[in-house]
């Protein structure tokens, strides 16, 4: 045990020495975030003063008064000038720090006349954004494959910190966020821009940021949130106003022409082998989470679907709660975050993998009558 | 005050103290039920210490290697719960049944029978919640906090088994909390007035009425979640007309003064180990206990501060970055009052003086990063960051949990009547002192570069410095074995010691012989 102690804490100092990481908060890319940035490092340098003075006092206590050395000790105690200086002064220094920090303050909780407005909506463990006037809405995941996670494949860059679909944001304007979750409390936090705000099921809570450079910005939950909490990023990228207003008018399109693909697609069924393909992708990325890749689930937490009866017996019953979720638990409705085809896959596989082999097959039109129900 | 001492010389005669089991099940004794007490914290701090080895061992890398993040979550959980409720909270417990008696020259607790009770209904609180751990869908893996809906819709059966032992706890908690207030109220020594008390005796005093002002409060948490889990209340549910933040409000309400519940009474046991090191009187004595009376008032108007991101209104944000900065007064107050009795004393550095020290280095590290935590506009940045997490360590581990061993060194002699062997000791100071630092300092750099806390597996800019920390954790945890060896080696023998081992040290607790007999003070003494 100690030897392998001492090797790892050998193998660490070289490590530690060429690291390239990050010791202090960032300087971020708002005018808000360098205003926090230059008051906690205000507040860090008057503690250093203080710490160096007291802990001053201390050590030339410690090293000149000591018994070792013959010192007899004094015998003053109580100086009632003394105690009031030294309540006074501290708390003058106190009034000293919280001028600036009220300022900022009101400054950050100051969210009118935002250019743009995004709902964010956090759910187990995922993110959801909205634009408000814009006909725009994608859940954003985890994009690290769970292969990295549990070490047969070497981690990427940006592990833990990439995601399928960023959130797009304009520079130069004022966005306004509106938080908020559909299951348990979530906080959506970019430290770039100094923003980090609870999702609280059932209220909406209010941010917002003016970013000064196009970039990559990366985030993660900051509210436990269960058992993926750690799973949960926040990607944003900021383009040029000009570049945002084709990103997001491309978006559109392409929402509007993938709408008009479903209705397309009731009419036409697809074979076995398509729907477990494509079924087996969209569940390892929006089940397996909570019912594991073997269809088990933890048991006392998440159900298991191997070999249940809804599964094996209940066709409606499970179409239904995987399009409409089931209220009171972590059962989400997946009707709005999968297209139908994913969802007839997605319900297809359940009801034929891991020895299930129920032999249906479940096409979009099926999943249809379930929807907006 | 004498009918009380004739009828405890009375019972006196007639005592024949059990044998075996009985004697520590039945026991009344303020002197058995305090080590019942030290002993059953320091087997929860090794229960929750292990747990954190767990903890720091799947951090140790990034990915996920030992734990899945279900377990993991039990982990943050039950550690917390069980340092808290388990071992910080009895320790102190334990030390003032052994000592508050001694120190103000009472012959026991006033309420002996509910003494024993407050101690025996413990170890079945943390059956319970540990047995929680072997249920169907594991145990609690809200977090210590156990934040609704994450705790109600969201949970797993074994909710009900954990609201079930906080009520326990609480229970003991405020049985225990009120036999030190009747106690100092009614049985101090002739001419023991008010501001002659120990200040161990004060901070306990004023932790006492802290514990019965927000137990029930917590109580009242752990009820409303019980509720909204199983009998279809919404408290905490929007949907019912609930609301979740509502539970924060609850929760840090008790919270807060728990923090503090956790320190006070520290900073009595270093204001009667400072001067005896120093061989010098207390500076301000009067300017302690105001002080502290003070840290406890305030304790009631800051717990929003653990809220700021919840989304408040500005005006509420205002209000409780101001109080909380306050706050920071009176601890520097306490603080410049150790360093000036320090100032031209005569010190020595035996190891309770060490551990003493250090916790007033390290307790003002931990005030420095609490102070920054209260600016609103930067806790943005900081909250539920690994920089919260080296705050309330530096405060809880190097803070509360330092003193409480500076108590064990100091005291030990007086319980076992044996020196303990210095050499072995300062092994542990060292040890503890510098695996700590390694284990918490760079915890403050994690957070400030942006990692969450309660996460199982981190991005790869934070993998160096979780090695470091997962370091500085086994070997802290691997030093507190040297503790236990040391008062081992200590109850069974060694050198004896004399009534006052400590020649600066003053108190009643110094004129009884060491051991202290089972019975002190049954003729109380006169106190000038």
């Amino acid at each position: 045990m100690s030897t392998r102690l001492i090797t790892a804490l050998l193998a660490s100092i070289p490590l530690a020495a060429s690291a390239q990481s990050q010791l202090n908060l960032t300087q971020g890319v708002t005018e808000i975030s360098q205003r926090v940035y230059d008051l906690h490092m205000t507040i860090f340098y008057i503690c250093c003063v203080i710490g160096v003075i007291v802990f001053g006092a201390m050590f030339v206590s410690m090293i000149l008064h000591r018994k070792s050395k013959g010192h007899k000790p004094a015998t003053f105690h109580e100086n009632v000038k003394v105690e009031i200086l030294w309540t006074v002064i501290p708390f003058l220094i106190l009034v000293g720090m919280a001028i600036p920090a009220t300022k900022t303050l009101f400054a950050m909780e100051d969210a009118s006349e935002a250019e743009v407005t995004v709902l964010v909506t956090g759910s187990q463990w995922k993110w959801h954004y909205k634009y408000f006037d814009r006909d725009v809405e994608y859940f954003s995941l985890l994009a690290t494959r769970q292969d990295q996670i549990n070490n047969r494949l070497e981690k990427g860059e940006n592990y833990l910190l990439e995601v399928d679909r960023p959130l797009v944001l304009p520079t130069d304007t004022k966005v306004r966020f509106l938080v908020t979750s559909d299951d348990v409390i979530h906080s959506w936090w970019v430290p770039d821009f100094a923003v980090k705000k609870d999702a609280n099921p059932g209220f909406i809570n209010e941010a917002w940021t003016k970013i000064d450079e196009p970039g990559i910005y990366r985030g993660q939950c900051a509210e436990l949130c269960g058992k993926d909490h750690g799973f949960m990023p926040v990607v944003v990228i900021a383009k040029e106003p000009a570049e945002f207003e084709a990103w997001i008018s491309e978006q559109e399109a392409i929402a509007k022409a993938a709408k008009e693909e479903e209705q397309r697609l009731l009419s036409m069924s697809m074979s076995k082998d398509e729907l477990m393909e494509l079924g087996e992708r969209v569940y390892l990325g929006s089940c397996a989470a909570c019912h594991q890749p073997n269809g088990e689930g933890i048991p006392g937490v998440f159900p298991s679907l191997k070999g249940t009866a809804m599964v094996m017996n209940d066709k409606p019953g499970h179409i239904n709660i995987v399009v409409n979720g089931k209220a009171g638990t972590a059962m989400q409705a997946f009707g709005n975050q999968l297209s139908l085809r994913e969802l007839a896959a997605v319900i297809t596989y359940e009801r034929n993998a891991w020895g299930n082999n129920t032999g249906d097959l479940i096409q979009a039109a099926d999943v249809n009558e379930y929807l907006n129900k | 005050m004498s009918t009380v001492a004739g009828e405890m010389d009375h019972h006196d005669h007639h005592h024949h103290a059990p044998s075996g089991i009985t004697r520590w099940l039945f026991t009344t004794n303020h002197k058995d039920i305090g080590s019942m007490y030290l002993w059953f914290s320091f087997i929860m701090f090794l229960v929750g210490g292990s747990m954190a080895m767990v903890i720091r061992a799947e951090l140790f890398q990034p990915g996920l290697q030992l734990v899945d993040p279900h377990f993991f979550n039990q982990m943050t959980t039950v550690h917390g719960l069980i340092m808290v409720f388990g071992a910080v909270m009895p320790a102190f417990t334990g030390l003032a049944n052994w000592m508050v008696p001694m120190m103000i020259g009472a012959p026991d607790m006033a309420l002996p029978r509910m003494n024993n009770w407050s101690f025996w209904i413990l170890p079945f609180a943390f059956a319970i919640l540990l047995a929680s751990l072997f249920m169907e869908g594991g145990g609690p893996a809200f977090g210590w906090t156990f934040y609704a809906p994450l705790s109600t819709t969201y949970s797993s059966d074994s909710t009900a088994l954990f609201v079930f032992s906080v009520h326990i706890m609480g229970i003991s908690s405020i049985m225990g909390a009120i036999n030190v207030i009747v106690t100092i109220m009614n049985m101090r020594a002739p001419g023991m007035t008010y501001m002659k008390m120990p200040l161990f005796v004060w901070t306990w005093f004023i932790t006492a009425f802290l514990l019965i002002a927000v137990m029930p409060v917590l109580a009242g948490a752990v009820t409303m979640v019980l509720t909204d889990k199983y009998f279809s209340t919404s408290f905490f549910d929007a949907a019912g007309g609930g609301d979740p933040v509502l539970f924060q409000h609850i929760f840090w309400f008790f919270g807060h003064p728990e923090v503090y519940i956790m320190i006070l009474p520290s900073f009595g046991i270093v204001s009667a180990i400072i001067p005896a090191f120093s061989r010098k009187k207390l500076f301000g004595y009067s300017s302690m206990v105001y002080a502290t009376a003070a840290i406890a008032g305030l304790s009631f108007l800051v717990w929003a501060h653990h809220m700021f991101t919840t989304g408040m209104p500005v005006a509420a944000e205002i209000f409780f970055m101001y109080a909380t900065m306050l706050i920071s007064v009176p601890t520097g107050v306490k603080v410049f009052n150790w360093v000036a009795t320090m100032w031209r004393g005569s010190i020595s550095f035996e190891t309770p003086m060490l551990f003493a020290l250090a916790f007033v280095i390290l307790f003002t590290i931990g005030g420095f990063s609490g102070l920054m935590l209260a600016i609103t506009p930067v806790d943005f940045q900081y909250h539920d960051t690994y920089f919260v997490v080296a705050h309330f360590h530096y405060v809880l581990v190097s803070g509360a949990i330092f003193s409480i061993m500076a108590a064990a060194y100091y005291w030990l002699p007086k319980w076992t009547g044996h020196m303990y062997d210095e050499t072995l000791a300062k092994w542990h100071f060292w040890c503890s002192l510098i695996s700590v630092n390694v284990l918490f300092f760079p915890m403050h750099f994690a957070g400030l570069a942006g990692m969450p806390r309660r996460i199982p597996d981190y991005s790869l800019q934070f993998a160096d410095i979780n090695q470091i920390v997962s370091i500085g954790g086994f070997a802290f945890g691997l030093s507190q074995l040297i503790f236990l060896a040391v008062v081992i080696k200590c109850v069974r023998g060694g050198e004896k010691a004399p009534a006052k081992p400590w020649d600066g040290a003053e108190g009643l607790e110094w004129t009884v012989p060491s051991p202290a007999p089972y019975h002190t003070f049954e003729t109380p003494p006169e106190v000038k």
